[in-house]
């Protein structure tokens, strides 16, 4: 379930062609019956009605109004849910507003009576200028990625606070067992993650990736403490709770990051770069041996992107899709091979898998990477 | 110090592969065959080295014979042994076919795909790009198969291993890594510019991913046998000549006696084809060194300036091998000590930098043609790894077998193309 997202979408930042500008809602002396332009937002329990569906880019204001009995939220979405603006925590019977920037094209906007689920959706038209072409089918990947990165923080925060509460209880022994499993839903999202700049040198950063005057935080500061030093103190307390509040922070961000076919393709591509670089040398989690239990969620999070753009590649490149479903199965019964069930987390410690080994799956990878490399042509064709 | 054995002239000991090395030696008399129609650039002026007017030119891709056997020894090798990691026939021979393509265009300085740059802006190039505006530089990829490939179950080739495609037995002395031995593949890269040879290796590498995989590699860097014999001799990381008695390229009666393989020598599929020895020799360099020139010279049976045999005066005069000591490299390498077994030697110097405790990581990478191994590479590495007086200094390291089929005749030929037709 995705929790609650307070407030405003942090910045939107990166977001490419427009920005999102969120309004209060005593800004304006908004006229209620959208004379100045404004779309009227009607939202009840089971509807979720505008004053008009099309309207002139540039600048664009929404008034809301509850009339459910219902906490609502509203947003204004891309057709790949990508969020360009949202207002949340509306009360029934309250009016609040909503203003964003945006450009010409198709846009949905959605209530969310109870804030929760897909909510009740209504296409909108931007008009005047050039409306960027999309296709359907890649918006719905988008769309569906976008969800399973959400999923996936949602459920990451709950087994980080698992870990992290371990650490602050001191207990060692059980915060090195909730190690691995806390990172798993990051693993699989990493390359939305990294997409924020911020967050991931903060979260899982190596010892030997810091800069100089650079304060070491997050998973892999903990690690060393748990596995090498065996011992927490109260800086390793502080640290988890900063932990908890950095992947929070990411939780927040996954809806605004900027996701596109191509990004999703090669994000699938970088996950398997990630295992060829970090985990295959053991570098990765170098105190805990953790590294296969990552390089698994490395490989499910490539995959579940792959699977989203199969259906738009294999038009395109049917011979490429074949190969990449060989190589995904070829590699997901190696790693079979180092977990004693298939749906246990729990793998082989990597310092215990030899030379020979770690060549196969280097070798395993790099047959799966090769082709994956050729998946963002195939769905920009 | 580290050397391992020791044990002049001693008898014994570890052997060590300097017959066949280059060295100088009497012995395998090397010469470069020209091959049967292969050369292209058969010669250069008479230095030597790199035949200057021709080092940016091609070497005919197709042919009766493969090319990087007989052709005029380039300066620079990058040699790459594969294991096949498909199980499927017909991916296989796909490969083989993709890989021939590619190989054929990287002769002729051209690059593999559709280029390296000006393609789809979301999907990486074809070609990795270090070899733009770099000549052919003689470019030269030569292909073989190892005896691993006819295993029972793998390809259906188990009827099909030649005879002398033999499994090399262990000598006295040998200490060879499973990491730097074996291959079900190899493919030879042989150039005079070193970023060619390695692009093409690298790109051949990655088009195979997912069918096979590297299983080892090896940079040289300095030929340690010509195959053109009025070219100057050059001197192996001993300081020896090397090579001086090589299979010539052009004697085609030499190639056709001890290089090509016969119609009648069984495995049609092999005629006109070689067998290939390759063997990672690492010299102990630090012991070496502090060698009194005689014994230097001893060991070898030449002398260190000129590069002649024992008692006499120039590096061609006819070798007296009963002058030398019995455990002269020479005397022990020579035919006439090997009922008359000759090779194709077309070794490179190597310096993989150095090793844990600061010693130069560096040797020959020995590599040789033959008609048939059990007349050629075997009874003299026997003979050597017995009694060489060399073998205090050296050490193999790595060893691998390859029948390397015969050239690809047009176009629509391909690499195994009689293996697996």
């Amino acid at each position: 379930m995705r929790p609650v997202r307070t407030s405003v979408v942090t910045a939107a930042a990166a977001v490419a062609a427009l920005t999102a500008v969120t309004g209060c809602a005593d800004k304006s002396d908004a006229k209620a019956g959208g004379a100045d332009g404004s779309v009227q937002v009607t939202a009840t329990d089971s509807s979720c009605k505008l004053s008009k569906t099309e309207f002139p880019a540039g600048h664009v204001k929404f008034d809301i109004e509850n009339k459910g009995s219902k906490v609502t939220e509203v947003y204004l979405l891309f057709p790949d849910d990508r969020i360009v603006a949202e207002r949340e925590n509306i009360g029934p019977g309250l009016k609040q507003q909503l203003t964003a920037e945006v450009k010409a094209g198709s846009y949905e906007v959605a209530c969310k009576p109870g804030m929760k689920g897909d909510g009740i959706r209504q296409k909108v038209t931007v008009t005047g200028g050039t409306a960027a072409k999309r296709n359907p089918q890649l918006d719905t990947a988008v769309a569906e990625y976008r969800k399973y990165a959400q999923e996936q923080a949602d459920e990451t925060l709950p087994k980080v606070k698992v870990f992290t509460d371990a650490v602050r209880a001191g207990d060692v022994e059980a915060a090195k067992k909730a190690f691995a499993p806390s990172r798993l839903g990051w693993e699989r999202t990493e390359p939305v993650a990294e997409s924020f700049g911020d967050i991931d040198p903060k979260t899982d950063t190596r010892e030997d990736g810091l800069e100089k005057g650079q304060k070491w935080t997050g998973w892999h500061r903990l690690e060393k403490s748990l596995w090498v030093d065996g011992k927490i103190g109260d800086d390793e307390k502080n640290l988890a709770t900063e932990l908890d509040k950095d992947l929070t922070d990411w939780q927040k961000r996954v809806g605004t990051a900027e996701i596109t076919p191509t990004s999703m393709a090669n994000g699938a591509k970088e996950l398997l770069d990630e295992v060829a670089t970090g985990k295959i040398t053991g570098e990765e989690d170098r105190y805990s041996h953790t590294d296969l239990s990552d390089f698994k969620g490395n490989v499910e999070g490539a995959q579940k992107a792959y699977e989203l753009l199969k259906p738009v590649a294999s038009k395109n490149d049917a011979a490429l899709t074949t190969e990449l479903d060989k190589q995904f199965a070829a590699l997901d019964t190696l790693l079979d091979k180092y977990r004693t069930d298939k749906t246990s987390y729990d793998f082989t410690s990597y310092d215990k898998v030899g030379e020979g080994d770690r060549k196969q799956l280097s070798d395993t990878v790099n047959a799966l990477a090769e082709p994956l490399s050729k998946l963002a042509a195939a769905v920009a064709k | 110090m580290s050397d391992a054995t020791t044990e002049a002239a001693g008898t014994g000991r570890p052997p060590s592969r300097r017959a066949l090395l280059g060295w100088g030696g009497a012995g395998l008399a090397l010469g470069a065959a020209a091959a049967g129609g292969t050369v292209a650039v058969v010669k250069s002026g008479g230095s030597d080295a790199v035949p200057a007017a021709d080092t940016g030119a091609a070497v005919p891709f197709h042919g009766e014979h493969q090319a990087g056997i007989a052709t005029a020894v380039q300066d620079r090798l990058h040699f790459a042994s594969f294991d096949v990691t498909t199980k499927d026939r017909a991916e296989l021979v796909q490969l083989l076919k993709d890989w021939t393509v590619a190989a054929a265009a990287m002769t002729e300085g051209k690059t593999v795909g559709e280029g390296a740059y000006g393609g789809l802006a979301e999907a990486p190039p074809d070609d990795t790009g270090e070899a733009l505006g770099l000549k052919p530089c003689r470019l030269t990829l030569t292909f073989g198969v190892g005896p691993s490939l006819f295993a029972k179950d793998r390809f259906g080739l188990d009827g099909k291993r030649p005879e002398a495609l033999v499994d090399i037995e262990q000598f006295p002395g040998d200490n060879l890594e499973p990491a730097r031995s074996g291959g079900d593949l190899c493919v030879q890269a042989c150039a005079d510019d070193p970023q060619v040879a390695v692009h093409a290796i690298r790109n051949l590498a990655r088009i195979g991913m997912g069918k096979v995989a590297i299983r080892w590699s090896q940079l040289g860097f300095g030929k340690t046998s010509s195959t053109t014999p009025d070219a100057q001799t050059p001197r192996n990381m001993m300081g020896f000549k090397d090579g001086t008695r090589n299979v010539s390229g052009t004697d085609t009666k030499a190639l056709d006696d001890h290089v090509w393989v016969g119609a009648k020598d069984g495995s049609d599929w092999m005629t006109g084809g070689s067998y290939l020895v390759a063997r990672r020799i690492r010299m102990h360099i630090e012991t070496w060194d502090r060698t009194s020139l005689q014994e230097q010279e001893d060991v070898f049976g030449r002398d260190k300036g000129e590069g002649a045999p024992v008692g006499k005066a120039k590096e061609r005069d006819e070798p007296f091998l009963k002058a030398m000591k019995p455990t002269a490299h020479v005397r022990l390498a020579h035919p006439d000590s090997n009922d008359g077994a000759r090779i194709l030697r077309r070794g490179y110097s190597f310096t993989d930098g150095t090793d844990g405790l600061g010693r130069l990581d560096a040797g020959l990478f020995f590599l040789a043609y033959q008609r048939d191994v059990r007349k050629g590479f075997l009874p003299v590495q026997r003979a050597l790894a017995r009694h060489d007086a060399l073998n205090e200094y050296i050490q193999h390291v790595g060893s691998a077998i390859f029948a390397v089929p015969p050239g690809v005749r047009d176009k629509d030929d391909w690499w195994g193309r009689g293996l697996f037709g």
